[in-house]
């Protein structure tokens, strides 16, 4: 009885998680401007996606931004992290509480205060994507350090001394030792970056060039504009990164399915 | 010795550096803007005219009232869910976990624009119902950050405390309320610090749902609009007290992993 219930109430919050997304999916694929009305077969809304040089800029803008913003965040975060963690105690901790600011603040904070600091007092213009890609490095760099630091916790200081003991130099290595036991932290913190600045908004709302959207600002300003091709084919692009997302968990079961197996 | 202690600590110089540039300064510039005036000069009244205007005050309670709504609703939800996750010998539990998470990797502004379809095809029109539709947003939104560290907890809890309290004589409810439950306190408020601060400050979510009600985030949004520095930099230094009162508070009780945010997300 109760592990019925239980299986119930977990069926429930499914539901609540994935109708919309699953709705809209099989509407992304109708002729249909509203969900509800009921209208034939069509792939319009995917050729609306793909052939709008509006829809393709703003796509192809937010995965380069998401990227460049993340590399950038993943070779500071990480080289922070190291250079945090041989360093003096007060050192790291006034590192580490710093890095802390941005994981807790708000990001409409975050994203008002770097606006204020670098356009209203720098005057830096907004139109040369400095301001946008300082602040997602600032959003995304903590959360690389943050990934990475356990991992040097983790970590062997005897091998690495073994290194120098055995004539490597400190450079040698930090390239041979340390880099590889830390690279599964890097890689999650990479990917945590690229995940958070795809999903921003607010950071972007208040640093971006005024005609540059990504897609969370561009979907956003959509939904308030009355424009019914560009809507539909965003329902076509719900669908796709849902689809992505979806083969992406499948690949990444089967992989870590596969790793088991093999040990 | 020396000189490989220099290198490995200089490569830490780079991100202090751009930490002091980019999270300390814009803080302390903060400060100034909402201390002074257009003219640059001191003045207390952008604090004081946040405190005595009844539109602003009825703002900061709106957005407490979403906030607490939103993260009750969504606690009552992911208590639960966690809990049967943890506890559940499902094949392939690990998939069934990650159905829970995926959510958080769609763009939330395209899963806010689904549940706007839906919420128009049940209530009609979205503009009579505001205080629902934003608890029903951020629910939406937030849930998986909810469900993510208390799961965590649950997962990592040591089930012999609870055989022993059987052992003991307690029976499974008695078991849950003076074992479990406590031990899932770091759980709960790391998911309650992901759910909280976000509820009072993302106001997108409402504007989506055409919304015209404000949080304390939206008055940034409007003093933002207006290019009013100064206004929107005390809103932002008043919900920086809040959002550190907040941690205060719960410093210590948090789990390990579930205070840095991203532990919960990957």
């Amino acid at each position: 009885m109760i592990k019925q219930l239980s299986r119930i109430f977990i069926l429930f919050v499914l539901v609540i998680l994935y109708a919309p997304i699953l709705i809209l999916t099989v509407y992304s694929f109708t002729n249909a401007t509203n969900i509800g009305a009921i209208r034939g077969f069509s792939l319009h809304n995917y050729v609306t996606l793909f052939t709008t040089p509006e829809l393709r800029d703003m796509i192809i803008g937010t995965v380069v931004l998401a990227l460049v913003a993340a590399l950038l965040a993943t070779i500071l975060g990480t080289m922070g992290a190291i250079g945090a963690f041989y360093s003096k105690r007060q050192v790291s901790s006034m590192i580490d509480t710093l890095n802390q600011v941005p994981v807790v603040n708000a990001d409409v904070v975050t994203g008002f205060s770097i606006c204020i600091l670098l356009v209203v007092v720098l005057g830096i213009s907004k139109d040369t994507f400095i301001p946008l890609v300082i602040g997602h490095v600032t959003l995304c760099a903590p959360f690389v350090y943050l990934s990475v630091i356990p991992k040097l916790k983790q970590m062997d200081a005897s091998i690495y001394e073994a290194a120098l003991d055995l004539g490597a130099t400190p450079q040698t290595a930090l390239r041979k030792i340390v880099i590889p036991q830390i690279a599964s932290g890097i890689v999650s913190g990479f990917s945590l970056a690229v995940t958070l600045s795809l999903d921003d908004y607010f950071i972007a709302t208040y640093t971006k060039p005024a005609t540059f959207d990504t897609i969370s600002t561009y979907v956003v300003n959509a939904t308030k504009g009355a424009q019914t091709t560009i809507k539909t084919a965003l329902w076509a692009l719900s669908a796709v990164i849902f689809v992505i997302v979806v083969l992406f968990v499948v690949v990444s079961n089967l992989k870590a399915e596969n790793e088991e197996a093999a040990d | 010795m020396h000189a490989l202690k220099l290198t490995r600590k200089s490569l830490g110089i780079p991100y202090a550096l751009f930490l002091l540039l980019f999270v300390a300064a814009p803080l302390i510039v903060l400060v100034y803007y909402a201390f002074t005036n257009g003219q640059g000069q001191f003045t207390v009244s952008n604090l004081t005219g946040f405190f005595t205007d009844p539109n602003t005050l009825g703002t900061l309670c709106y957005s407490f009232a979403i906030a607490v709504t939103t993260t009750v609703v969504c606690l009552l939800l992911a208590y639960p869910t966690a809990y049967i996750l943890a506890k559940s010998n499902f094949k392939r539990k690990s998939v069934v976990v990650m159905l829970f998470i995926m959510p958080m990797w769609i763009n939330f502004s395209l899963r806010i624009t689904a549940l706007k379809e839906i919420l128009t095809l049940i209530e009609g029109n979205l503009a009579y119902y505001p205080f629902l539709n934003a608890v029903i947003g951020m629910t939406y939104d937030f849930l998986p950050f909810m469900i993510l560290p208390i799961y965590n907890t649950i997962v990592k809890l040591d089930e012999s405390l609870i055989e022993a309290a059987k052992d003991l004589g307690a029976d499974e409810r008695s078991a849950f309320f003076k074992i479990t439950l406590p031990l899932s306190v770091p759980g709960i408020v790391s998911g309650i610090a992901m759910v909280f601060l976000p509820a009072m400050t993302n106001y997108v979510v409402l504007d989506m749902l055409y919304n015209s009600t404000y949080i304390m985030g939206s008055l940034i949004g409007s003093y933002f609009a207006a290019y009013n520095w100064h206004g929107g930099s005390m809103i932002a230094l008043i919900l920086l007290g809040i959002i550190c009162a907040f941690t205060l508070a719960t410093k210590g009780m948090e789990d390990e992993d579930g205070s840095a945010a991203g532990g919960a997300l990957l």
